[in-house]
């Protein structure tokens, strides 16, 4: 066995696993505070990507300006997603939710192709270009720096919510709707900011993510690969988000790279199905106790 | 309700047909089945197979998430296990297709089986995406599997036969699809006359209440993945005779998510609902198709269009019937026949 070279698919691996972190991040919010299951949130990373795209490709901006921009735009539809189509369903059956969320993802595809046509195309390089090395091993730049650049995002986001007064009513929220009411926090808020929230941490991923892999209409489908990681990590758990998502990261490389494109999907969604029979909550989450 | 409708018996209570009315309408509608493919054009007989198809696919994932309240995003993995069957029987044996059907049914049903396994333990959304993980690894299975599924390449089928005849054209093919959507519609009708149908409905409703009145959760459960996929194995198979070729990809994804939106399109847990839903969305592309063609003239850029006008179409009607109609078409059809039955006094 080459040590050296499943050091550099690992690396490879744990950094594409912290842009999932941070997007598990993204849908765990959304999760934990509105009990809402965002099947859209590949396509909410696809249009923060276009987005980017049209500013800094399109309009020529520089990519420093258009990447906050893209990642506000991205923010701003979650927002107007959770307004328009999300607080009508209120208290209707999960079944329902989640369904339209995942029409939603239908418009969002069909509203890119129509703007941006239906070709893959490559966003226009933004991070530097020196190759990095840890130790001996090598990792492509573009890797490591979303990476860098995810990761500053995930720690401002988890003091955030541990000692801001936002964050606190988030928690709040999350724990106890009712008492949370009570206590004079604006739920109707919290809903519609836990919304901008993820859809902040799922945009800022996608343009990194699309800057290493280019960009496309199916872009979407990675949602499937973050279902797996939250579902792993259990639906409500933030830190059951981070290392299911760096783990799975991983796994889905290691799988690509020794076994074949092939078999990404399956080894990850292998691990799925046992941690549904075994933890039907995930490795973190909470196990709810049903009452008639 | 209708004036002067006291049930005297239990049976008359319990019929399927309670009118005069609603038998004379269900005879039109059936005669109207059956002179279709004279009167129709090819592509009218086309779209009727789809559609038919469509129906079986359907009412079966009613079944399940409409009437069970167990939600699946298998639905196209178990028909691809259907028309895999389908494939590989009549490569390699040449059975009628009666039998091949019956088979293809039977093995999604087993594979349902195996799906719904999980169902005790986990619920919702869980289960979603168990079924989800599911169709992942059938996709996998029938890309990979070289030797019995022709891996990504497929397979083509020879036209179904029976007793010498072979169903060549959508002609022949539509006298097997219809009839056999209709008596399946009308199978799963009794089934909701049964217990078990009760039970489906009972745990739809609340699963914990439904296990204090001792209806056996497991069982029930995997009796209703059972079923569900049986449909989805014989629409499956039909999908293979009627296409005449399968590969992984006939069977995506989204198709799955097809199947749902017609579900909740048409209202779920209405066996009615499930046939208007699925003639509704099956016949929505072809609507713009034509809607593209008449517009070409006037704008050029009109087919780029349509593609991604569709799935704006598709997103938009789940979200729409969804927030502003969650019953669904089945609720209009309500509204219109009570209009009628009621005119010319307001309801």
């Amino acid at each position: 066995m080459d040590w050296l070279f499943f050091g550099e698919i690992s690396l490879a691996g744990l950094a594409m696993g912290g842009l999932y972190a941070l997007i598990g991040l993204g849908f765990v919010i959304i999760y934990k505070a509105t009990r809402v299951i965002n099947f859209a949130i590949g396509e909410i990373m696809m249009f923060a990507a276009y987005l980017f795209l049209a500013f800094a490709g399109g309009m020529e901006m520089s990519p420093w300006v258009a990447l906050p921009l893209a990642v506000l735009g991205g923010s701003v539809l979650g927002g107007v997603i959770e307004k328009v189509m999300i607080r009508p369903m209120l208290g209707e059956s999960s079944i329902s939710v989640v369904m339209v969320t995942i029409g939603i993802a239908s418009i969002l595809v069909g509203v890119v192709e129509m703007i941006w046509g239906a070709d893959p195309q490559l966003l226009p390089g933004f991070l530097p270009r020196k190759p990095v090395f840890i130790g001996e091993m090598y990792l492509a730049p573009k890797i490591a720096y979303g990476f860098l650049i995810g990761a500053a995002l995930l720690i401002v986001y988890l003091l955030y919510f541990r000692f801001s007064r936002g964050g606190v009513a988030l928690r709040a929220t999350a724990s106890d709707q009712a008492a949370a009411y009570s206590m004079g926090i604006n739920v109707r808020r919290v809903f519609n900011l836990a919304w901008v929230f993820g859809s902040l941490a799922a945009s800022l991923a996608g343009v990194l993510v699309a800057a290493t892999g280019g960009l496309s209409p199916q872009f979407g489908a990675i949602g499937l690969s973050v279902l797996v990681v939250v579902i792993v990590g259990g639906l409500d758990s933030i830190v059951g988000a981070l290392i299911a998502g760096v783990f799975i990261g991983w796994l889905e490389t290691v799988a690509g790279a020794y076994l074949g494109g092939e078999y990404r999907m399956p080894a990850t969604f292998a691990v799925l199905a046992v941690i549904l029979v075994f933890r039907p909550y995930g490795l973190f989450g909470t196990h709810e106790i049903e009452r008639v | 309700m209708r004036i002067g409708d006291a049930k005297q018996s239990y049976e008359a209570d319990e019929a399927i047909l309670t009118s005069s009315t609603q038998k004379i309408w269900f005879a039109l509608f059936l005669l109207a089945l059956l002179l279709f493919p004279f009167m129709a054009d090819a592509y009218l007989l086309y779209l009727g197979c789809l559609v038919g198809i469509a129906v079986i696919s359907t009412t079966g994932l009613n079944i399940l998430t409409g009437f069970t309240g167990l939600i699946s995003l298998g639905q196209a993995g178990f028909m691809g296990v259907g028309g895999y069957t389908v494939a590989w029987l009549s490569a390699n044996t040449g059975l009628p297709f009666p039998v091949t059907l019956l088979l293809a049914g039977l093995l999604a049903a087993a594979v349902g089986i195996l799906v719904g396994l999980p169902s005790l333990r986990v619920k919702g959304l869980y289960l979603a995406i168990a079924t989800l993980a599911a169709s992942v690894f059938l996709h996998f299975i029938f890309a990979e599997w070289e030797s019995v599924t022709g891996g990504m390449g497929g397979l083509s089928l020879e036209p179904a036969h029976l007793f010498g005849l072979t169903f060549q054209s959508d002609f022949g093919m539509y006298f097997i699809i219809v009839p056999l959507a209709v008596v399946m519609v009308l199978a799963a009708r009794n089934v909701f006359r049964t217990r078990i149908g009760r039970a489906f409905i009972a745990i739809r409703d609340r699963d914990i209440s439904a296990e204090i009145l001792g209806i056996n959760l497991l069982h029930y459960k995997l009796m209703s993945f059972a079923l569900s996929s049986f449909y989805a194995g014989v629409a499956g198979g039909l999908f293979a005779y009627f296409f005449r070729v399968v590969t992984p990809e006939s069977f995506p994804l989204s198709m799955s998510i097809f199947y749902l939106a017609a579900v909740i399109v048409g209202g779920m847990g209405n066996l009615l609902g499930g046939i208007l839903g699925a003639a509704f969305m099956t016949l929505i592309p072809e609507i713009l198709k034509l809607l593209t063609t008449a517009l070409t003239p006037f704008y050029p850029n009109a087919p780029i269009f349509m593609s991604p006008m569709l799935e704006i179409i598709f997103g938009a009607l789940i979200v729409g019937f969804l927030i502003f109609e969650p019953h669904g078409l089945a609720e209009i059809w309500h509204r219109i026949r009570r209009f009628f039955s009621l005119w010319p006094f307001k309801n």
